[in-house]
């Protein structure tokens, strides 16, 4: 067992765990934030994805302890049903989901794909790598390519995705 | 997972020393290669070293006029960083062109480096593979081999190397550095890192055991129109059937680097003086002695077709 201390929501947390302990089973498991889901658990789904200081990835391909001091968000951190997120109102108005189990790694990546672009990251389609990218259609497909939907909601996502871009602009 | 014993190492020699001390241990950084394969006990590390917090991961103008790459650079700083994008944009292009999002967000320079085949056999335990079992035999001659290599391969061995980075960096003459565990230091030309299969297709890198990657140079830039074309199953998120990675200068020389087609990055430097000639010559030149199976044959054609397209691209 190996001592770990992270921040998760804002709230400190100090866990022992075996070594072999991913950070998505940490915090389904041991810190019951059941939000994050379990679903190829080989990073290639995206349905585990968090925010980790600030930038989303896959939580089921890292070892919970590599993350000590480190700040997690998870969808419980963005938003709740009383008070949700503009990304989860989004995705609800523009009904994008349909079984909703990749819903919370689309959504985390969803609001960390925004702030990629504000941060003048570039991506595969965009045409030009200095200027400033873009929020178009194509540049969202492409980086949301790392989350998979089953049920197919995808031109919904990229609705409600593009309806937040515009709001925030 | 095979249970292990977990360190972080305090500086980059120590972590080399403590890889050589520990049978079966192993570096781990953003992990997203390693972590799969030893959910699938294909690796199956004894003691996992944390290298995360080596203070590895700027990126430095050289004396010379190139880049200095420190290891733990995560893909997507290294695809953002500004002198990438204007003077190694191949670099660039590359880097956004692999993985998603996500994975770009935690794998690092040297891990990228690092990252093992995605032959379906070698994923596959029930199966022989000389790569992950020495001796066992190879599943993928004579079986599914559509996605494997077409040219470096042996009668022991038909994997690809997966990576696009490597494709690129090969093509902009990259240099690995490292240090070993009696606290030397070597510099490694990245032609001379990945190693071609023969009888021992286990053995990938020449890095020795212990070794330790700590940055990648690139030299000086060399100018041309960069351009990274990759052709794969899906429009994002898939691993190469084949990429070219080139630089094309005015004067129609220039350099190419192919990936998806071999077991390293592949690039035949004398075979780039038939650039100016042409996509079809350079092809030819560049695959000579190329041995297709015939579910893979297809690259061949593919990557003179594709070569064709980023040649054209590049005189505009």
């Amino acid at each position: 067992m190996t001592k770990v201390s992270f921040t998760v929501n804002g709230q400190a947390v100090a866990l022992s765990l075996d070594t072999r302990t991913t950070l998505l089973d940490a915090l389904r498991e041991h810190l019951q934030l059941t939000g994050s889901k379990k679903g190829c658990d080989h990073g290639q789904c995206g349905a585990c994805t968090v925010m980790v200081n600030g930038r989303r990835i896959n939580s089921c391909l890292s070892l919970a302890v590599m993350h000590e001091g480190n700040e997690v968000t998870t969808i419980e951190g963005l938003g709740s049903p009383e008070s949700m997120h503009p990304m989860q109102d989004a995705f609800v108005r523009h009904d994008g989901y349909q079984c909703g189990y990749c819903t919370p790694g689309q959504i985390c990546s969803s609001v960390a794909i925004l702030e990629e672009i504000k941060a003048g990251i570039p991506s595969h389609v965009s045409a030009d790598l200095n200027a400033q990218p873009r929020v178009t259609p194509e540049e969202i497909r492409e980086r949301m390519s790392g989350n998979i939907c089953r049920c197919g909601a995808y031109s919904n996502i990229v609705d409600a995705i593009t309806e937040v871009a515009g709001r925030q602009a | 997972m095979k249970p292990f014993t977990y360190e972080r190492a305090g500086s980059p020699a120590e972590a080399a020393a403590a890889a050589a001390r520990v049978q079966g241990a192993r570096f781990i950084a953003g992990g997203t290669n390693l972590l799969d394969l030893m959910k699938l006990q294909i690796e199956t590390p004894t003691h996992l070293i944390d290298v995360n917090g080596l203070a590895l991961d700027s990126i430095e103008a050289t004396q010379e006029g190139g880049l200095r790459i420190g290891a733990l650079v995560r893909n997507t700083d290294l695809a953002a960083d500004a002198r990438v994008r204007r003077d190694y944009a191949l670099l660039s292009r590359a880097l956004l062109a692999g993985a998603s999002g996500q994975l770009r967000n935690k794998a690092t320079t040297a891990g990228n480096l690092m990252q093992r085949t995605r032959c379906p056999y070698f994923y596959d335990t029930n199966q022989p593979c000389n790569k992950r079992q020495p001796g066992s035999g190879c599943a993928a001659i004579g079986g599914f081999s559509r996605p494997l290599a077409v040219v470096g391969s042996s009668e022991a061995c038909i994997a690809t190397n997966p990576g696009d980075m490597a494709v690129a960096m090969r093509a902009l003459g990259a240099v690995v550095e490292t240090v070993k565990p009696d606290g030397t230091t070597r510099s490694i030309p990245i032609a001379e890192f990945h190693r071609l299969p023969g009888d021992t297709p286990h053995v990938e890198t020449a890095l020795e055991r212990g070794e330790l990657i700590t940055a990648v140079t690139l030299p000086p830039p060399v100018g041309g129109t960069h351009i990274y074309r990759k052709v794969r199953d899906r429009a994002s998120y898939a691993f190469a059937l084949v990429s070219v990675a080139a630089i094309v200068q005015r004067d129609g020389t220039g350099r190419v680097a192919l990936g998806g087609v071999a077991p390293k990055p592949w690039r035949v430097e004398a075979a780039e003086a038939e650039l100016p000639r042409g996509a079809r010559a350079a092809t030819a030149a560049i695959l000579d002695g190329a041995r297709p199976t015939h579910e893979n044959a297809f690259k061949i054609p593919l990557v003179e077709r594709t070569l064709g397209a980023v040649l054209a691209q590049a005189r505009g």
